[in-house]
């Protein structure tokens, strides 16, 4: 597969602290890379030694096949989780200061400056101090700040905090936009419902270590146990709960429903199929619900790290 | 990339455009140049007032002995015996009676002059009195051993022994004051110019840091590059400031002396047309050996030296004052780091005002103007006192490659700490930083 973004047995420590341990990601050309893992696992770290702030102790970064040059910092958009912006600085003052910094020239920064202050309706801001914004605001054009350079690996760390629901959606079409648009994307955060939204692919890292990293949808197959919730309003209630137990391995559950059904969450076996569960069940009686258990991001992010 | 232009522009304008700056700019030399003037008024204030003083003169030596001036008049009373005279001049508004009594010998009549006022007279005037008596009783005691008072006059000789170095440089008393104040000049502005702005890039450090912008920069930005160009935006602002407030100060003078100028020039004309007077032979010479003096300075080494400390002494404390901003979270937090810092910088003043005018090329001086933290200044002051030329290039050398040393420890606690928030830096943090 085609990697923007190769990062090769990185490894970092300070002073006895071991941030970093080997850790190898690969990030695909136009994904929404999701970086997960608790508080003061290693993510930060490895973002900042992305964007050269940090130099790694071992490993490589390659990007677009080539190791990481300090040239390259034009072509990376960073929205760090510690963000601020100068205080007492103007707004528009300082927009086109940091996009200069990024390589751009005075002319083209203010041209693309006003493209996203109309886009995000924020152009009547230009000429206020930061001062005078609430945190979301600021937030805004923190976000234009990381995209105004058309980078095409663009890296948000936690970047919905801050936000309203209203806002963190916009910004989340904004991002989905870019990716579409042809921006690789690392997208660092706690929110798992986010991660669900918007991330193809994921790495976990925990205690320095990468626990897990693939497609999604990859872990997401790896870790489904072949569960099935499912609703039943038997012919016969006497014997069905021995019955079903005899054959398979039976969870209670409970979920929503208009019908006053019996409720099971049942695992088949490793050679089983569902279509064998099916024309057994339709046997019992009348089928109400059948529905496969696949585990969200949320699980698999709490089960790993607790079994790690 | 131009970054670092950007930066210093940034720094610069940020410092220039701020409101306290601006205010302390323009208010500064205002302030200087009020309190001038009130002083300057309030004294005149103070002289305008005539003093009439009393004389009863019983001895009959001083009729008419004393002249008036600007803010002493004399009026002779007679015929009137001393209570009456105290009594009549304590319910004046006179300013107090001088009794001078009549007695056997001139030995006693100096001890028994005395001064009645209403309460305790100044200095000023009672130095005057009793100088002119001093002189008087003087001249009565020459005349009366037979000494002809002119004949002393012309015999005073007045000794200005002439100072030469074994090379044949010349030199007085009055070029080594010289010498002092344009090297305690030198050495004290860099000593200001350290403080004022190396405190301004430390709150400039500080300021990125709690605002936390340093990351969204620093991701663009090399962190010796954001330092450099902090600290050079800064000394151009501060650079700014002193030639604005040397400017200011040049105008607000001239404008002040114009408009209240006139009265207490006029006041004083009289005093320094007498001093001219005396001195008349004497100023020209004066003003001749004043500009020999400044001549025989080494100017061209002076000034190419002082640029090069100044860099070098400047850049040297920057760096450090940099690294503190670097390493808090606040400025309250700086108060423990300040100490070493303002340490050398305090000896440094401290051996070149005490040290360095005793003894220039005593070995305490010498010493302290090979140290990189005291050299800038101590070296300064050394120089106009003639300092040789490899003395003064090894200390640089050693100033220079401190400051490579300080700044790369500068920088390093500078990379690790702007990205360090909320953790309370103490000596031992910063010594693990710099082993990251």
């Amino acid at each position: 597969m085609d990697n923007l973004l190769v990062a090769k047995n990185v490894s970092k420590s300070f002073g006895d602290f071991k941030a970093l341990n080997n850790i190898t990601i690969e990030v695909p050309r136009g994904s929404v890379f999701g970086l997960l893992g608790p508080n003061g696992a290693g993510k930060t770290t490895l973002l900042r030694i992305i964007n050269q702030i940090l130099m790694p102790d071992t490993g490589f970064i390659f990007l677009d096949g080539n190791p990481l040059q300090p040239d390259d910092i034009k072509h990376i958009g960073y929205l760090p989780e510690e963000r601020g912006l100068y205080k007492s600085m103007k707004v528009g003052e300082q927009v086109l200061y940091l996009a200069q910094l990024k390589g751009l020239s005075k002319q083209l920064a203010k041209e693309r400056l006003k493209y996203w202050f109309d886009r995000l309706e924020i152009g009547d801001w230009w000429n206020k101090k930061i001062q005078e914004l609430s945190k979301g605001m600021a937030q805004k054009i923190q976000f234009v700040v990381t995209v105004v350079h058309q980078p095409k690996l663009l890296i948000f760390d936690e970047p919905f905090s801050g936000f309203d629901p209203i806002n963190a959606n916009l910004i989340k079409d904004e991002i989905l936009n870019l990716r579409d648009e042809g921006a690789t994307i690392i997208f660092s955060t706690h929110r798992m419902e986010s991660v669900e939204e918007m991330c193809d692919h994921i790495a976990l890292i925990h205690e320095s270590n990468k626990i897990l990293d693939g497609k999604l949808i990859d872990i997401k197959r790896a870790y489904k146990s072949n569960t099935f919730e499912i609703g039943l309003i038997p012919n016969n209630s006497e014997n069905i709960n021995e019955n079903l137990a005899e054959r398979f391995e039976v969870f209670p559950t409970s979920f929503k429903s208009i019908n006053d059904e019996l409720q099971y969450k049942i695992k088949i076996p490793e050679n089983g199929s569902a279509n064998e569960l099916i024309s057994y069940l339709t046997t019992q009686g009348q089928l109400t619900r059948f529905v496969e258990v696949i585990p969200s991001a949320n699980d698999i992010f709490i089960d790993t790290v607790q079994n790690n | 990339m131009n970054q670092l232009p950007l930066i210093i522009k940034r720094e610069y304008l940020n410092k220039v455009r701020n409101r306290s700056f601006i205010i302390m700019t323009f208010l500064s030399p205002l302030i200087m140049v009020g309190i001038f003037t009130l002083v300057a008024y309030l004294s005149q204030l103070n002289n305008d007032k005539i003093n009439i003083i009393e004389v009863l003169d019983e001895s009959g030596l001083f009729t008419n002995y004393f002249e008036d001036n600007d803010n002493l008049r004399f009026q002779m009373v007679s015929g009137v015996s001393l209570l009456d005279a105290k009594k009549s001049t304590e319910a004046s508004e006179n300013y107090g009676l001088l009794y001078i009594p009549e007695t056997e010998s001139i030995e006693e009549l100096s001890k028994a002059i005395t001064f009645y006022s209403h309460d305790s007279p100044s200095l000023f005037v009672i130095e005057s009195i009793e100088e002119t008596i001093e002189e008087k009783i003087n001249n009565l005691k020459l005349k009366e051993v037979g000494i002809d008072a002119d004949k002393i006059k012309e015999l005073r000789i007045k000794i200005s022994s002439k100072l030469e170095t074994f090379s044949g440089k010349k030199t007085s008393k009055l070029g080594s004051g010289l010498k002092l104040a344009f090297g305690g000049f030198a050495g004290y502005l860099l000593f200001m110019f350290i403080i004022i702005y190396g405190n301004m890039i430390m709150r400039s450090v500080i300021e990125e840091k709690t605002s936390r912008i340093i990351e969204i920069i620093i991701s663009s930005v090399k962190p010796i590059k954001l330092l450099l160009g902090k600290i050079i935006g800064t000394s151009l602002a501060g650079i700014t400031q002193f030639l604005t407030w040397v400017i200011l100060l040049l105008i607000l003078s001239t404008v002040v002396s114009s408009i209240f100028g006139i009265e207490p020039s006029a006041i004083q004309s009289q005093q320094q047309e007498m001093l001219i007077e005396s001195t008349k032979s004497g100023s020209q010479e004066m003003i001749g050996e004043i500009l020999m003096e400044i001549n025989n300075l080494p100017i061209v080494n002076l000034v190419i030296m002082f640029i090069f400390f100044f860099i070098g002494g400047y850049l040297l404390y920057s760096s450090l004052y940099a690294a503190i901003g670097a390493a808090v979270d606040s400025e309250t937090d700086t108060q423990q780091f300040m100490l070493p810092i303002l340490m050398p910088l305090i000896i440094s003043i401290y051996v070149g005002f005490f040290t360095v005018i005793e003894n220039p090329h005593g070995t305490v001086s010498q010493v302290f103007s090979y140290i990189p933290f005291t050299s800038p200044v101590v070296m300064l002051m050394r120089i106009p006192f003639g300092v040789p030329l490899w003395q003064q290039i090894l200390s640089l050398i050693i100033l220079f490659t401190t400051f490579m040393v300080t700044v790369w420890f500068a920088a390093k606690i500078y990379r690790i700490g702007i990205l360090m928030y909320g953790k309370k830096a103490s000596y031992r943090e910063i010594l693990k930083w710099l082993k990251y």
